[in-house]
């Protein structure tokens, strides 16, 4: 049985999740049994979501207090793993993930390979999962000793493609008494983002750096995030300076990101921002300067100057986009 | 209160990463070695400026590894910690590292423990949740700000779609990141300094509940990274976003 640890977030499932219980799903195809979701709060058309994208079993959780401290979380985890008899335990490698799994992985003396990139190999009982290493410019093939293994996946590895599955559900209520959360909340903020895909899920990103000149500059950067329907990021220098806010900053001390296309204008490339977007499926360069050296980590460039060529290219998507429809 | 800080010693980040030995080892050879940033920039820097701030006694740095790491550990020592301590072992995963670290600071009283987010050769943020699940502590996981008051902490940390701000108990383990302090440069004084500071070499201990390894790496290969670029003209959008489509396919 593979156990997969899901999240919602602003009533939906979030991608990253359902990624995870269709990379269970495969994980379940090599190694036998179903695979489990353990949810917290799913409405009716969550579950249906997550039996679409592939879990054969669904715990459903009812505890508001769960999401308060990683502690609980986790605690839970580890009351499902016993429950359906796990061997194999996946989490996104997100926020909570980064936080559970290991300490799941400590609790249970389960090996974690965190930040898997591809499906694992199961060969007898040798199991490996091919993980990012040093930031990007390497591989690593791990293997899990432990009887019991756990993977938190990278997002964005694989596309979701919903099927017709149906899971049987089951109400779970997790006995957390003898957990003593330390932690308590005294301030939640959200990040402003109107209305766009969050950076981590995004598939399509626009990111912008001090080529830009100011702040003020940003509504063309804006205007051809809308036009594609991407979210829009900075570098470094950008959020340092306050032209724009930190949570938008993609880059090794930031966020991480692989969307599906990286359109970086007026960013130089520098290692530290590359070890954050040289995951994505496609980057497009925007510079005047033919020595900057994010040309050579880029598919396709164009040598010239922004506040000429944005327009021109929100103009040409916004073409395409009509003839599409 | 006293605060360990660990630290992890990687290639720098312009390094070009090669591997040995069949690509099953990190081939170190004219390779500089640093303090892994997130531990030094947000970690120890904090841990410096709480103790600045007579909120802590003392800051010690603890690292998992081989003698030859002494040189990064001395580094730390001239940015300002009291003392350091290395455990004398080449820890196979995090696991190792985590349990290490967790046993140390549970036998020396340490309350509250840093790490930065992530390590730069790894990847795995994961040792700062290791050690709060061995040693049943909370964790505060990417944490940009940290503060001590009436003996608790008041930390910010990331959540999905933005970030919280908590109070917690000590003690407890904290993975940090951006925003909680801001690099330092070591100053000739503070190097001298480091030279006599103490740096204690202790043994590994052997975790009863675990006969070997949970994870190890069997081998590694480089990504090939871009190899060509296709460039085009400012009067070429049109078939730029042609591309996209039909050949890059992302649109």
């Amino acid at each position: 049985m593979v156990l997969v640890y899901t999240e919602i977030n602003k009533n939906r499932v979030k991608k990253s999740s359902l990624e995870c219980v269709q990379y269970a799903s495969k994980i379940a195809a090599l190694t036998g049994g179903g695979v489990t979701a353990l949810v917290n709060q799913a409405s009716a058309e969550h579950l249906e979501e997550l039996g679409k994208a592939g879990a054969t079993a669904i715990l459903n959780m009812n505890n508001e207090s769960l999401n308060a401290d990683h502690m609980l979380s986790c605690a839970a985890v580890e009351q499902a793993v016993k429950q359906c008899g796990a061997k194999v335990i996946v989490f996104a490698f997100d926020i909570a993930g980064k936080a559970i799994a290991p300490r799941l992985s400590a609790r249970l003396k389960a090996g974690l390979v965190a930040g898997a990139i591809d499906y694992p190999v199961v060969n007898g009982s040798t199991f490996e999962v091919k993980k990012n290493v040093f930031s990007g410019k390497a591989n690593a093939i791990y293997t899990i000793h432990s009887e019991v293994k756990i993977i938190s996946l990278l997002p964005n590895s694989f596309p979701v493609v919903l099927g017709e599955n149906k899971a049987t559900i089951q109400d779970f209520q997790p006995d957390l008494s003898a957990v003593k959360s330390r932690i308590t909340i005294k301030e939640t903020k959200s990040n402003a983002t109107g209305g766009m895909v969050p950076l981590p899920e995004a598939e399509l990103v626009v990111s912008a750096g001090r080529g830009m000149k100011g702040p003020e500059n940003w509504g063309m950067i804006e205007e051809l995030a809308n036009s594609l329907g991407a979210t829009t990021a900075c570098s470094r220098p950008v959020a340092d300076l306050h032209w724009r806010p930190h949570h938008e900053h993609v880059g090794q001390t930031g966020v991480a990101i692989r969307p599906n296309l990286y359109i970086a204008v007026g960013i130089s490339g520098a290692i530290q921002h590359l070890a954050g977007v040289n995951g994505s499926k496609t980057i497009v360069v925007i510079n005047n300067d033919k020595e900057a050296p994010f040309f050579k980590s880029a598919d396709y460039g164009i040598l010239g100057d922004a506040f000429t060529v944005i327009p021109k290219l929100t103009e040409a998507i916004k073409k395409f986009k009509a003839n599409q429809n | 209160m006293k605060i360990l800080v660990a630290i992890s010693n990687v290639p720098d980040t312009t390094t070009k990463i090669q591997f040995s030995d069949n690509n099953t080892k990190f081939n170190a050879a004219g390779v500089t070695f640093i303090i892994n940033p997130y531990d030094e920039w947000y970690a120890l820097v904090r841990a410096l400026e709480l103790k600045e701030a007579n909120l802590a006694e003392k800051v010690t740095l603890i690292h998992v590894g081989l003698p030859d790491g002494d040189a990064t550990i001395r580094k730390g020592l001239a940015l300002g910690a009291d003392d350091a301590v290395r455990i004398d072992a080449e820890g196979p995963d995090s696991f190792f590292v985590a349990d290490q670290i967790a046993a140390y600071a549970k036998e020396k009283g340490y309350e509250l423990i840093l790490t930065g987010k992530e390590t730069i050769n790894y990847n795995g943020s994961s040792v700062a949740g290791m050690i709060a699940g061995v040693l049943d502590y909370p964790l505060i996981s990417l944490a940009t700000k940290l503060d001590i008051a009436g003996g608790k902490l008041t930390a910010e940390h990331d959540v999905d779609g933005g970030s919280r701000v908590v109070e917690c108990e000590l003690p407890a383990v904290i993975s940090c990141a951006k925003g909680m302090a801001e690099q330092r440069i070591p100053n000739m004084r503070g190097i001298m300094a480091a030279r006599t500071k103490p740096l204690e070499v202790v043994k590994p201990i052997n975790s009863p509940e675990v006969s070997g390894p949970l994870t190890s790496v069997k081998s590694f290969d480089l990504n090939p990274g871009r190899t060509s670029c296709k460039m085009l003209g400012e009067d070429q959008m049109d078939e730029l976003v042609k591309l996209l489509h039909t050949e890059a396919k992302v649109i």
